[in-house]
């Protein structure tokens, strides 16, 4: 089922956010938060994007919509109408697009607008995009309610009314309103309480389903990711480090940093042994990240070589799965996952 | 769809949507700013101060029993009457009336002295036609709210030349109330435009701004407030006297919504429902309007109310050294001038009423603007 086309095709995207510092706000600095980002998403699929906090995941999220602009890489996005490049298109330009690619925000109180009715909201891109009447907006709202779980009766209902997982299902609809083809989903479910992340999880996975989304699923908890995602991409301080399909990250990791992680998740059962590898050590700034591998400073497999040269992705699949990782021991390591479950 | 409808998540939310009053759940942003605003007695009853101190400025005319530059020379520092329902026999009417004076003079000090004249009783009459005035310089009319038919009612006494102070106080509130509003509003332009690309935009522009804004604060505001308005011609006429004190107090005034409306933008820039708003197609335009401006416009609105107070003072002061308005226009600041020696204090205290104006002005302003202040977030988690 995935796979079966390309949707979205992310050449070397580069995103540095320039330190200014003094009266004259002068560049003192690059914060090179996505630093050459590579990778595919088939349509239908869901690629989940993990990393520890501050490696660039939300980054490399807005780069795709064009919520911040790339400093450079290109964006190849399979639109409706063809083939263009997200990167070089202008405002003016990319807004019949935007209907074609949505985002699920973390927070669900700040993504809405507390001061417009729940209608209003969903029919944002109804009203921008499509350009549609008062009429025709709410009869789509109202069906976008239903969608996602919600009573179209409240659609005249502010925000505050909702409590977080239903406002949550408010920002999934106005994300669906115009049918796209893509959502990038930062977070959407971590700012909820465990019991009602299941409810949105699953929500989210039953709408992928029918409407044949594409997800890139961005986290930093990789349970979450483990249940949702098709392939999974691991990034650290700008860079990736390993993209695989799932069940072969979790349970046969190539890179050390995607060891640890695995390795840090809790276990609900205490006889499964796990935690051996505690991730210790701080984040690479980067702002100022380290020669050689970004990880070696981390890393106990590290060897001179990691402080010297930086590795590329390369393919170590076997059998002819594709399985990137960015490490020179890649294929002489051996690592120890999770077991699938 | 309908396998989603019927799931248990849709139950679940029937149940705990649905307890609570309706009433809050769909209410605006004003709605809840009243609700939570109502709540602060104290901030309601400056309202209904400032309400009514401004309708009395706006029917001034209306509402004085006299011509604010008219003179009554026998009834100089007059103190003032009373106004009585029962008089000194003990017979009550329904029409209230004042006792006229018996005026005496000192023959060491050559002091006057009033004594109240139970024989001369003037009732008065209300809708009464007094001496013509133009209402707002346009209906001509006689109509006064009340008046006396003959003798005179000054109900918060006269001035040195006999001019009826209750007439001169609410003439002197239409200037002195507006002038805080004139320059509050132009204030208001300047700072939300300046201040609104100054967020909006950032980069050098925002930079020189936020520069000048610091020298301009850091200039102490009365001085700088003397120094130009000595620099006003002196033949200007009064109305542009008064246009020119308004452009002085705004000069200051403006800095400060400025900062407001910047630091408003600056926030609001970055919030996940204007970025949300940008991902649905909006236009500069529309995430400027509908969604930016509606988010700050209650904590505009409350600065600008706090930020009235200080015109206010500032036309007074300014008037009461002598460098803002002058007679004879009638302000507040002007009539406190005229009433500036220590032997008005001692003899004829009523003519500091005005600064008492000022003072219940000022303050309602401020428990006023305190309130809204409060109010501005409904939101506030
Ligand atoms: N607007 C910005 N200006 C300057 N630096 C930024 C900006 N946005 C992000 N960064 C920096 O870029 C790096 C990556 O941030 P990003 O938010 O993409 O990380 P993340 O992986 O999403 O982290 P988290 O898990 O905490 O959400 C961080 O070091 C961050 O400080
Ligand atoms: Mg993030």
């Amino acid at each position: 089922m995935k796979r079966e086309s390309v949707l979205l095709e992310v050449k070397d995207l580069v995103k540095h956010f320039p330190i200014r510092k003094g009266f004259l706000k002068r560049v003192v600095g690059q914060v090179k938060a996505v630093d050459g980002v590579s990778f595919t998403i088939g349509e239908g699929e869901v690629l989940g994007l993990v990393g520890e906090s501050g490696c660039g995941k939300t980054t490399v999220g807005r780069c795709i919509l064009r919520a911040i602009d790339p400093t450079s890489g290109q964006l190849v996005f399979y639109s409706n109408n063809g083939l263009v490049d997200l990167a070089a298109l202008s405002e003016d330009q990319l807004r019949p697009l935007r209907a074609e690619m949505q985002m699920i925000f973390q927070d669900p109180y700040s993504s809405l607008n507390p001061r417009m009715t729940t209608k209003d909201i969903i029919a944002e891109p109804l009203v921008c995009i499509a350009g549609m009447k008062k009429k025709e907006a709410e009869e789509r709202v109202a069906e976008l309610m239903r969608l996602v779980g919600l009573r179209p009766e409240y659609m005249r209902r502010y925000p505050h009314a909702f409590s977080g997982g239903q406002r949550q299902r408010i920002g999934i609809a106005r994300a669906l309103a115009l049918n796209p083809r893509l959502i990038v989903c930062d977070e959407s479910v971590s700012a909820l309480d465990v019991s009602i992340q299941a409810q949105i999880l699953n929500l989210l996975q039953d709408l992928q389903e029918q409407l044949h989304l594409t997800y890139l699923f961005i986290s930093h908890d990789l349970s979450v990711v483990e249940h949702i995602s098709d392939r999974v991409a691991v990034m650290y301080v700008g860079k990736l480090v390993e993209v695989a399909d799932t069940e072969e990250l979790y349970s046969q990791p190539r890179h050390p940093y995607t060891e640890r992680l695995l390795a840090a998740v809790p276990v609900a059962d205490p006889k499964v042994k796990r935690g051996r590898h505690q991730l210790k050590g701080e984040v690479a700034d980067p702002a100022n990240p380290p020669p050689g591998c970004l990880f070696h400073p981390r890393c106990s497999y590290a060897q001179d070589i990691c402080a010297a040269k930086q590795p590329e992705l390369q393919n170590v699949g076997k059998d002819g799965k594709e399985h990137f990782v960015a490490c020179h021991f890649a294929r002489e390591l051996e690592l120890q996952g999770v077991q699938a479950g | 769809m309908d396998r989603l409808s019927n799931n248990p998540d849709y139950e679940l939310l029937e149940e705990d949507i649905g307890t609570e009053d309706e009433a809050v759940y769909v209410a605006s942003q004003w709605r809840l700013i009243w609700w939570k605003f109502r709540r602060h007695r104290l901030a309601v009853a400056s309202g209904i101060v400032l309400l009514i101190i401004y309708t009395l400025a706006i029917f001034c005319e209306f509402i004085s029993p006299y011509d604010p530059t008219a003179r009554n020379v026998m009834l100089t520092h007059a103190p003032p009457q009373r106004l009585r329902f029962v008089d000194s026999e003990g017979n009550f009417s329904l029409r209230p009336f004042v006792y006229g004076y018996k005026r005496e003079i000192d023959p060491n000090t050559l002091r006057r002295t009033y004594s109240i004249d139970t024989s001369q009783k003037y009732p008065i009459y209300f809708l009464h036609r007094g001496t013509p005035y133009k209402f707002w310089g346009v209906w001509e009319t006689d109509l006064h709210l009340f008046g006396v038919q003959d003798g005179y009612v000054h109900l918060l006494g006269t001035d040195r030349l006999g001019r009826d102070m209750l007439s001169r106080i609410l003439y002197g509130a239409r200037i002195s109330t507006s002038i805080g509003l004139v320059g509050v509003a132009l204030s208001f332009v300047l700072g939300v435009i300046i201040g609104g690309f100054s967020g909006y935009f950032g980069g050098w522009f925002d930079s020189i701004v936020q520069r000048l804004i610091e020298i301009l604060r850091s200039i102490p505001t009365i001085p700088l407030w003397m120094g130009l308005s000595a620099a006003l011609p002196p033949h200007w006429p009064q109305v542009r006297v008064y246009f020119g004190i308004t452009i002085i107090l705004s000069l200051i005034g403006w800095t400060q919504l400025a900062r407001v409306v910047r630091s408003r933008f600056l926030s609001l820039r970055d919030e996940d429902f204007v970025t949300a708003a940008r991902l649905c197609g909006a236009s500069r335009f529309r995430i400027v309007v509908r969604h930016m401006v509606p988010s700050f416009l209650s904590y505009i609105i409350a600065s600008i109310t706090l930020a009235i107070p200080s015109m206010i003072l500032g036309e007074t002061s300014l008037s009461f050294l002598g460098l803002g308005l002058q007679a004879p226009a009638i302000s507040w600041g002007v009539l406190l001038q005229e009433a500036q020696n220590v032997r008005t204090i001692a003899l004829s205290p009523w003519l500091l009423l005005p600064g008492v104006m000022v003072f219940i002005t000022v303050l309602a302003f401020n428990f006023f603007g305190d309130g809204l202040r409060d109010a501005a977030d409904p939101y506030a988690r």
